[in-house]
């Protein structure tokens, strides 16, 4: 081994456990004990996770937020792939397409949270008039359906641009020569799609679903800004969930939800991961 | 199978060369025929326009004029699958989502032929290609040699298949199975008396591949059609003559007095058989001579011109020299025991029989 490689290593290294490792580790340790403002914190083993568990607010908050991200796959990769086979493949038109795309993932979270809340507050906000025209009573911050619609729609608007622009640039360098052999082959549009440009986007798809189920559950700035997690807890995802119960002081509470939730991710990531890994590679035609 | 006839073809198109700058490419007046069931090679160097022609014979693009035949059916309006051509691509295209059997099967499939006759099929063009091992295995994890195989072979698959189109099928593949695979599509066009046009710029490929060999020059054109044994002794021009051979036909200006050829810095007799007419046209012709027909001498001789030796290449089993003499340079294939030093001198001679003369970028003799 040349240990020589692990000196470039180190700077990362140490970045990493400062910025990750340590308080991961502190969150980890939080967890397990009782902490009160001020006092010595009590070593309580698992009590706080099996709180969580029975916890029926969090399992509320944690069926909210697997809700929230399967529907964030299950719309946004389709539709990201459905844009990116529209758009100009070349030319003024696609640099076009690309800026404007690229326009909601440049705009601060913060600032796409109050532009969205001007547009939907019910009193001076448009939408609310326009739907108001069709005679739907559209009211954000009263309706536990509209308020979770509303959120959805904004991550679909704010972060399907991602999926495109990623499926883009997969779908540029699958070679011209695969989709005239499919022509040559008398495959149709539907089988040169299935058969020629899915699995050549299998990289890139695979890395699409995983930076949005993680992005996903990272969802805060939003709700809080549109709703506050609110009406009732329809919108609390959750990140909302524990920075509440981190603000009311119950950090071990707060610690063993971040470990469970950290769990979820990186157990279903791994799953996605590997499912798509293989799927569909080689499969047996007799 | 079908022959293939191309008559007076035409097609540009732009090329964009970054901001503003475009370079207009062009095929312009081309006709050609080829013979049914031939293995044909469609030989010239990079840029000459062989994959835009081939392209246009698939039907993957529309020539903008002119018309294409097969079988003396005009086929220019049909579609690339309507005219049942297959075209294997320079990197092998496979689907990598199925195994190699279901790639065999994809354009059967999609004809929707029969599933035991489809069976039948992948098998029998399996044991021809010998990749019947392969027949479980994803597509995707094979080596290029056999995806180039696998390529081959959903072309050949359909029994309709009027011709199969090789665009540098070699290119990528292992050099130790470039020779291993070349000799497979040659069987495979024997055995199944299929046409094949097998694009290359490697006149070694084309030579060995063909029956009959097109060579296109530079500017789109087509420079000669012949057996590789015609286009090797017989160019009808000078670039032909240089573009066969390692190394290339040496090519030398000069005119024609009433003593012999003179070359400005040199002159040799006029060879025995060359017509009054062709030696009263002038001067501005080019003298060619290919080098492994110099003949060299360390000792002078009589009539015999004076080299300067330039460079020495070693290959081993003969050398190539490069000489030199005033403004011309000459390549000559000399034996490997002639014991030839850089900066020596080194006499030379042509031999009538093998001068040929052009003008005007034809041969006159």
């Amino acid at each position: 081994m040349n240990n020589r490689a692990w000196l470039f290593l180190l700077p990362m290294l140490i970045i990493m456990s400062l910025s990750a490792f340590i308080p991961l580790m502190t969150v980890v340790n939080y967890s397990l004990h009782y902490i009160f403002s001020g006092s010595m914190p009590q070593y309580v083993g698992l009590a706080n996770y099996l709180e969580v568990m029975r916890d029926s607010s969090f399992q509320n908050a944690l069926g909210r937020q697997l809700i929230f991200s399967t529907m964030v796959l299950v719309v946004q990769i389709p539709l990201g792939i459905m844009i990116a086979l529209a758009l100009p493949k070349k030319g003024t038109g696609a640099t076009i397409s690309l800026v404007l795309l690229g326009i909601p993932l440049l705009i601060p979270y913060i600032v796409v949270g109050i532009v969205w809340r001007l547009f939907t507050q019910s009193d001076i906000g448009v939408v609310p008039k326009v739907l108001a025209l069709f005679g739907y009573a559209y009211n954000v911050a009263l309706d536990p359906i509209d308020a979770p619609l509303t959120i959805f729609l904004l991550d679909v608007w704010h972060w399907t641009p991602l999926v495109v622009l990623l499926c883009y640039a997969g779908l540029q360098s699958i070679p011209d020569a695969f989709y005239q052999a499919a022509q040559i082959d008398g495959a149709s549009t539907w089988k040169t799609f299935r058969y020629v440009t899915l699995p050549k986007l299998r990289p890139v798809l695979i890395l699409a679903v995983l930076l949005r189920f993680m992005d996903s559950f990272k969802i805060y700035s939003e709700p809080l800004l549109l709703t506050g997690g609110g009406p009732g807890s329809s919108t609390t995802y959750l990140s909302l969930f524990v920075a509440r119960k981190a603000e009311s002081y119950e950090l071990g509470y707060a610690g063993a939800v971040s470990v469970i939730y950290l769990f979820v991710v990186v157990t279903f990531s791994f799953i996605f991961f590997q499912i798509m890994k293989n799927l569909g590679k080689g499969e047996h035609s007799r | 199978m079908a022959s293939i006839e191309l008559k007076d073809f035409y097609h540009t198109y732009d090329a964009r060369m970054g901001k503003g700058e475009t370079s207009s490419f062009c095929i312009e007046n081309l006709n050609i025929k080829w013979g049914d069931g031939k293995a044909i090679a469609l030989l010239g160097p990079s840029g000459c326009g062989k994959t835009t022609l081939l392209n246009a014979i698939s039907g993957l693009i529309h020539p903008k004029g002119g018309s294409i035949l097969f079988n003396g059916q005009d086929v220019t309006a049909l579609s690339t699958k309507e005219r049942h051509v297959a075209q294997v691509f320079q990197f092998p295209v496979v689907y990598d989502s199925m195994d190699v059997y279901g790639n065999l099967a994809f354009p059967l499939k999609n004809d929707r032929v029969p599933r035991n006759e489809i069976d039948r099929r992948v098998k029998e063009i399996a044991g021809i290609l010998e990749i019947e091992d392969l027949l479980e295995l994803p597509a995707g994890n094979l080596i290029p040699a056999d995806k180039q195989k696998v390529s081959l072979g959903r072309g050949i698959i359909r029994p309709d298949t009027a011709a199969v189109l090789l665009d540098e099928p070699l290119t990528v593949i292992d050099p130790k199975l470039q020779w291993t695979l070349r000799r497979k599509l040659k069987q495979v066009q024997r055995q199944l008396g299929i046409t094949m046009v097998y694009v290359t710029h490697d006149q070694h490929e084309a030579l060995t591949f063909a029956d009959i060999v097109t060579i296109m020059s530079n500017d789109g054109k087509i420079a000669q059609t012949g057996t590789p044994e015609e286009i090797h002794n017989d160019p009808y021009t000078p670039f032909v003559g240089y573009f066969i051979g390692s190394p290339g036909m040496n090519i030398m200006e000069c005119s024609i007095t009433s003593t012999g050829f003179d070359f400005d810095d040199f002159a040799i007799p006029i060879p025995v058989g060359l017509n009054e007419q062709t030696l009263s046209a002038g001067d501005n012709y080019q003298f060619g001579i290919r080098p492994e027909f110099v003949q060299a001498s360390m000792e002078s001789r009589d009539g015999w011109l004076p080299f300067t030796i330039e460079i020495v290449e070693d290959t081993g089993a003969y050398k190539i020299t490069t000489l030199k003499a005033g403004k011309h340079k000459i390549k000559a294939r000399i034996p490997e025991e002639m014991p030839v030093v850089e900066n020596n001198p080194l006499w030379v001679h042509f031999p009538d029989k093998h001068i040929k003369l052009f003008q005007g970028n034809k041969r006159v003799f």
